[in-house]
């Protein structure tokens, strides 16, 4: 293993460490090394402040949820490409937390802080679905370090998952840039799509991101796309996480738009 | 820098042990999942993880673990874990493994709630 332990050491762990005597603070310093890479635990997830363009009606006041809350098979897609050794991988997850935005397909937005990418931030997402649909979700910063930072989604998403975005040095001695994403459909109505199609469209979402990524390195490479089923079971006791369908609810929101603009304007 | 090492035992009873020691990262895969391989030896109904000397956890980690859980359903087994500073019981909370992994203060709690003592 390659960690670069000095790296994760924070300032304030480097002052307990030079006083560092009991077994109490030892304990104290194994916990610090990632206490700062993770988000805070809260209840809820709140949404600071966002454009005015940017819709939130499926964040606020829900909880995040991982594979294990999801409904469908359980997949892992793997998206990576080589980026050569032009540019390391702390310079890769820099410059990719910075610009997340950037590298996104047109037609969908990622409304995060101007600061970048750090633990515990919710992003709130718009995206372009099949029928003109303008889905409205979002995603928690659950972990942020120098080499790698990963999102977990919220209640009504497409997919209950985690997805790592990493750079590192591969056996040939260059960087690759990978998307990793852990998954289940959320509910049952998003396993449907994703049998119809959704697969199709969330790895040319990846292929895209990738590509755009290593262009931005001034790398022209072919994405490597791998896909698991970890799971064919699907959990029937969370099938009624489709109460909370982001699909269904921006749907409705964009049918009462009409409305919402004539009671604006007083009519 | 530090790298992980697993050990297994039996916990008697139908439950074995995966002593965690170090980090667990992406890097841990193919370790965590020879270990649990090794644990499976004697057909344990449950695993039971030792965290007591985890240094490190990155969401990869959490990535991992999430798999092993799988692969206890799928054998009809069942997942506890213990040692567990606050912070990582956090983590597991975050993260939501809580809902599905036995949390235990001690290897004697894991192993009663397994039913394996």
């Amino acid at each position: 293993m390659t960690t670069d332990d000095e790296s994760r050491t924070t300032p304030e762990v480097e002052i307990i460490a030079d006083e560092a005597t009991s077994a109490e603070v030892i304990e104290e310093i194994k916990t610090a090394r990632d206490a700062a890479n993770w988000a805070q635990l809260t209840g809820a997830l709140t949404v600071g402040e966002v454009p005015a363009e940017a819709r939130n009606i499926n964040v606020t006041g829900r909880r995040q949820t991982g594979p294990m809350q999801g409904f469908g098979k359980m997949w892992q897609k793997t998206y990576r490409v080589s980026l050569g050794t032009e540019v390391t991988p702390h310079e890769v997850i820099s410059e990719w937390k910075g610009k997340f935005p950037d590298f996104w397909p047109e037609g969908n937005r990622f409304y995060g802080p101007l600061t970048g990418i750090a633990p515990g931030d919710v992003a709130l997402l718009n995206l372009t679905m099949p029928g003109r649909l303008k889905l409205s979700t979002g995603v928690l910063v659950l972990y942020a370090d120098e080499e790698s930072f990963t999102f977990m989604t919220p209640e009504g998403h497409m997919f209950a998952a985690f997805i790592t975005f990493s750079a590192f040095e591969d056996k040939h001695g260059d960087t690759s840039a990978q998307a990793q994403v852990l998954l289940r459909a959320n509910d049952p109505l998003f396993e449907i799509g994703l049998a119809v199609g959704g697969h199709r469209q969330e790895d040319k979402f990846w292929v895209h991101t990738l590509d755009a990524l290593a262009s931005h390195f001034g790398v022209t490479a072919e994405v490597d796309t791998q896909v698991v089923c970890v799971d064919k079971k699907r959990q029937w006791q969370n099938a009624r996480n489709i109460r909370y369908n982001s699909a269904i609810r921006s749907g409705f929101y964009m049918m009462g738009t009409p409305f919402r603009a004539m009671r604006r304007s007083g009519r | 820098m530090t790298n992980e090492v697993l050990g297994v035992r039996d916990g008697g009873s139908g439950a074995a042990i995966i002593d965690i020691k170090g980090e667990v990262t992406a890097r841990s895969e193919d370790a965590l999942m020879g270990a649990f391989s090794e644990a499976n030896e004697g057909r344990p109904h449950s695993i039971l993880l030792n965290f007591t000397d985890l240094e490190y956890m990155n969401s990869s980690g959490i990535g991992l673990l999430v798999t092993l859980l799988v692969r206890t359903k799928r054998q009809r087994q069942q997942l506890f874990a213990f040692g567990l500073t606050d912070h990582y019981r956090q983590i597991f909370e975050l993260t939501r493994l809580d809902e599905a992994v036995g949390i235990h203060d001690t290897e004697g709690d894991a192993l009663a709630a397994a039913g394996a003592t």
